[in-house]
């Protein structure tokens, strides 16, 4: 993973990792409303709405401030999905409230590990501190996720059996 | 790299998509298509009054309705020919044509081969499920030739399949590349390159449709970067689809044939000059 040295850098960084999270979320909630999944696309519309405050909550901190324009490819992850962002395949027209919440513990989990690798990288003591900030409000944010999934029982075994397909092959 | 201040008012991605809910499958590869084409237009900033993204039929070629671009959403397999229609008469737009591989390949092969050939200044975006998902999942020119799920072909077509990269290279694409949904920012950056290179662009986007063709959710572990960087010389680009496996992710080409543009300047001043041009001698 590429280094990331200054404040400026990981302010750009996490911007755009709360963006894409926004991003992602607002589709899957369509998706879910157009297939009618009222339930997960209501769950899905709440992560779309926190993931938009954090990201306005950075454009507010970073005011004024020259943040470096870094293209989506040129964001640098190591190996890893983007932090914070659901795979565009892993939603389901049936999935169930936990499936989804599973996915978001998943994603937030990725955050986490995201920024303390930052935090403990080689950037400037500044940038390290910052990054361990996030890192903890991450980690409330997976604990606070995985109270939420708790709420829900796991999917039975024919979860994503329909009766009348929308899609139907045989 | 780029300074930009967040108080800037500079078109992010969102700005692209129009408030038109896709009625795409959840799962289906489209989704992130479709985000690596506004990232793709955000990275460029390009005015979104003078981009025009123009389809066929099929479930992909729904995308124009979700961008908040231009568009038109032609006739099945007839993307391509309006897209050259309108680039050579506004050549001060940015044309992108979008689909699927039956739209492009099946009822649109020969306008593709074509476009190819003519060269003119503008990209085209192949959505590849290896299927026809729209009409419920029969086998594409691209499909393997054992795929046995298809109902029109329950033993498989038992036919090669067509080579999108080998056929533009040969017809004279002078851009050619493979992307994956499951990389969004990649596909975006190829998209990028392909707008920005002179010549007609061909990009071939791997996309699952996770509906009929469920097993292509694997293609996630399957897809893999191309270790070369892309090449101006044909011949070199031809040997290496020699090997190309068809997960290989990358440009392949970047040519340097001279695109075509059409002379508007009249070859004759009346009628009758025409007539002269065209008369058979006896
Ligand atoms: C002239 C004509 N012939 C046939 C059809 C039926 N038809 C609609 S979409 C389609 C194939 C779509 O497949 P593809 O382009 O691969 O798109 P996908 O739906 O897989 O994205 C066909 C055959 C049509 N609409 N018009
Ligand atoms: S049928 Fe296939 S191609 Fe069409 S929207 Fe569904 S998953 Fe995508």
């Amino acid at each position: 993973m590429k280094t990331i040295n200054t404040c400026a850098e990981f302010l750009a960084y996490a911007l755009a990792i709360e963006e894409e999270a926004t991003e992602r979320y607002t589709v899957f909630a369509e998706q879910m409303e157009t297939t009618n999944n009222p339930e997960v696309a209501a769950l899905f519309r709440e992560m779309a709405r926190l993931e938009s405050e954090h990201a306005h909550r950075l454009e507010v901190a970073a005011e004024g401030e020259s943040l470096p324009a870094i293209d989506p490819w040129e964001l640098d992850f190591g190996d890893e999905d983007p932090p914070e962002a659901v795979d565009y395949s892993a939603t389901h027209y049936l999935m169930t409230p936990y499936q989804a919440l599973t996915l978001v513990l998943k994603a937030e989990q990725r955050a986490v590990d995201f920024f303390q690798r930052v935090a403990e990288g080689n950037g400037n003591d500044d940038m390290k501190q910052l990054a361990a900030e996030y890192a903890a409000e991450e980690r409330e944010h997976v604990e606070k996720v995985a109270k939420w999934r708790n709420r829900y029982p796991p999917p039975d075994d024919n979860w994503d059996d329909d009766p009348d397909p929308p899609n139907e092959l045989e | 790299m780029d300074q930009t201040s967040t108080s800037t008012a500079a078109l992010k991605p969102k700005d692209y998509k129009s408030d038109t809910k896709p009625v795409w499958c959840p799962g289906c590869g489209d989704f992130s298509v479709l985000s690596a084409f506004t990232k793709a237009m955000a990275a460029m900033q390009l005015d979104p009054e003078r981009v025009v993204v123009i389809s066929g039929i099929g479930c992909s070629s729904r995308i124009p309705a979700y961008l908040n671009v231009y568009g038109f959403h032609a006739v099945h397999g007839r993307a391509l020919p309006v897209g050259i229609g309108l680039k050579i008469t506004r050549p001060d737009l940015t044309v992108m044509v979008a689909g699927g591989d039956g739209d492009g390949f099946s009822i649109g092969g020969n306008h593709f081969m074509q476009a190819c050939r003519r060269n003119v200044d503008m990209t085209y975006v192949v959505m590849d499920n290896q299927v026809y998902g729209m009409t419920k999942g029969q086998a594409s020119p691209t499909t393997e030739p054992d795929w046995e799920r298809g109902k029109l072909t329950p033993h498989g077509t038992r036919i090669n399949p067509f080579y999108p990269l080998v056929i533009a290279l040969a017809s004279g694409a002078n851009f050619i590349a493979r992307a994956s949904s499951n990389d969004p920012n990649g596909a975006a950056r190829v998209i990028t390159e392909a707008v920005q290179h002179p010549g007609f662009s061909f990009v071939q986007i791997l996309s699952p449709c996770i509906t009929f063709r469920p097993e292509q959710r694997d293609w996630k572990k399957i897809v893999h970067p191309a270790p070369v960087v892309a090449t101006a010389d044909p011949a070199v680009a031809a040997r290496r689809l020699m090997t190309d496996d068809n997960f290989f992710i990358g440009t392949l080409f970047k040519g340097e044939r001279v695109p075509f543009t059409p002379e508007f300047e009249p070859r004759a001043e009346s009628a009758h000059e025409l007539e002269t041009a065209f008369r058979m001698s006896a």
